[in-house]
């Protein structure tokens, strides 16, 4: 068993910060808002705890992670006070737009090797720190849930004019959750940082937001745990079927793609709500008679 | 007076939806806004509650003027509202609805309920038990679990009427509050309309139904092309020349 675990223990890391970065997505739709700028947090994030890092080794390790979850919160401030008066696909767009500025700014910024990105970062990062994290964040938005907040979220997610008139503060609430997804974001690129020794623009693209964005949705975005499951679901599913696919001929990495969309197209289809709705699809089915 | 409206216009383009429209709603009152089909209520209901900015006049509640103020803090003094086409929350369920009608009323931090603190669990029974509470009153406490979207339309109309009450407003926008109800769902509504009156609110309702109107109302404006053609009790408005040209037509 405990073999198993340590030869196990960088795929348990990824679940834990994917799950972060889809729960980073999951902040900003549980009031309806498509916010696609996480890739660019998270890079905000990864390169501020490796520059602490590297540049002032001596700074605890929880600062760095403060540092790196708070960059990119205080950056979403700003951002959101404009984008968020946009709805749906435009906001879509303009976050898109702001992921990929974050991704050529570092692309370009000498004083961080630029496209080379940082390299031999120590690893700080544990698996138990990751476990720590998400617990955290996992118990911070089920409580958030059934809250004053939590139902002015959902008021939101519902329809934003009649939540206006309930006297719900739309505009605050929306900038809050990008703020917080921000952190989230930054914190699990802080982390990955410190796990995988190394931070590079391209680690940050379009790919990177698409990718939490899809971990999100195949969870369900109706439970706060849903894009926890959605993620675990989908880092552990190609690494078990990586056998199956390398007998195929396939490459890896394809592989995980094409699969990751087939996921996907199932899951919209057959479980709109996500995994976390199939214990209840179940139920119903059971009750229905043939 | 809890709300007056004075000289207050909205153009649309080249179209005046509102022109120049002045009346006022007191305490405990039920004042009716009647017209023919876009005549600008529900406008002037959109400006009354912060969704559109007047493009002249003003608003004032209790003398303090509201007019350009965002919708969320017209709501914060004491203004509530229904629409004319239901806006509930339709994947919460019809107790929920109510629990975020009363938004303005808790006042619940976050950091109790983090911490499973008494106060906060307190709290949100409390809560709950108000709009269950609230569900009674409009006849809908059966289906508190019920998710909105799943309800009659006279039933959501119901939900969305005990929503704006859950906040204790001092002024309660109702839009076609009795639309697509029968009559006995109707009369309900309007006994319903006058207990929320005698508490002391201000009601300003948009009605079709001419007898309903007649009967529960206090004083009545008319709208025609925007403008305030008569205004005035019952009885006045019944026998005014320019309304029954209105909506008979010239000579009729």
């Amino acid at each position: 068993m405990a073999d198993l675990f340590l030869a196990y223990q960088s795929l348990f890391a990824f679940v834990g910060i994917n799950a972060l970065l889809a729960l980073s997505v999951y902040a900003t739709l549980c009031c309806g808002q498509l916010s696609l700028a996480n890739a660019g947090f998270m890079a905000l994030g990864a390169y501020t705890g490796a520059l602490i890092t590297l540049r002032a080794p001596s700074v605890p390790f929880l600062f760095v992670l403060a540092a790196a979850a708070l960059v990119p919160a205080l950056v979403a401030v700003p951002l959101g006070l404009p984008v968020l008066r946009l709805r749906g696909v435009f906001l879509a767009i303009a976050t898109v737009g702001f992921g990929e500025v974050v991704r050529l700014f570092f692309v370009n910024w000498q004083f961080t090797n630029g496209a080379m990105g940082l390299v031999a970062i120590p690893q700080r990062t544990q698996l138990w720190t990751i476990a720590l994290a998400l617990a955290v964040a996992l118990f911070a938005l089920g409580r958030l849930h059934g809250s004053r907040t939590g139902y002015a979220l959902e008021a939101i997610r519902e329809d934003e004019t009649a939540a206006r008139t309930m006297g719900i503060y739309t505009t605050g609430h929306k900038l809050a959750m990008l703020a917080a997804g921000a952190a989230l974001a930054g914190l699990a690129g802080g982390l990955e940082a410190h796990f995988t020794f190394m931070v590079a623009p391209n680690g940050y693209g379009f790919g990177r937001v698409v990718e939490m964005l899809v971990q999100a949705v195949v969870g369900g975005t109706a439970a706060f745990y849903g894009p926890a499951v959605g993620a675990a679901f989908l880092t552990v599913l190609p690494e078990a079927l990586r056998e199956a696919g390398a007998r195929l001929g396939l490459a890896p990495g394809p592989f995980r793609l094409l699969l990751n969309g087939a996921i996907l197209l199932a899951v919209i289809l057959y479980l709109p709500n996500g995994l976390v709705s199939l214990p209840a699809t179940f139920r119903r089915r059971a009750r229905r008679p043939a | 007076m809890t709300l007056s409206v004075s000289g207050l216009s909205r153009t649309f383009g080249g179209v005046r939806a509102v022109d120049e429209a002045t009346f006022s709603v007191a305490d405990g009152e039920v004042h009716g806004l009647i017209g023919p089909n876009g005549a600008g209520k529900t406008t002037l209901l959109n400006l009354v509650s912060g969704l559109l900015r007047p493009t002249a006049g003003k608003i004032e509640l209790d003398g303090r003027r509201i007019d350009g103020l965002p919708p969320n803090r017209v709501a914060a003094l004491g203004v509530a509202r229904t629409y004319q086409n239901i806006r509930l929350f339709g994947g919460l369920s019809a107790a929920d609805n109510v629990v975020v009608g009363q938004h303005l009323r808790r006042r619940a931090p976050f950091w109790p309920r983090l911490l499973f603190l008494p106060s906060a669990l307190r709290e949100e029974r409390a809560a709950q038990k108000a709009a269950e509470a609230g569900l009674e009153r409009v006849g809908m406490r059966e289906r508190a679990l019920t998710r909105a979207h799943e309800l009659s339309y006279g039933e959501q109309r119901r939900v969305e009427i005990a929503r704006a009450l859950a906040s204790q407003p001092r002024l309660v926008l109702l839009d076609e509050p009795t639309a697509g109800m029968n009559p006995n769902e109707a009369f309900a509504v309007a006994r319903l309309v006058r207990e929320v009156a005698k508490e002391g609110r201000a009601v300003l309702l948009i009605e079709h139904n001419v007898r309903l109107v007649m009967e529960l109302c206090d004083r009545i404006t008319v709208l025609n092309f925007g403008k305030v053609i008569a205004r005035g009790t019952p009885q006045e408005i019944g026998k005014d020349p320019a309304v029954i040209a209105a909506y008979l037509g010239e000579g009729g």
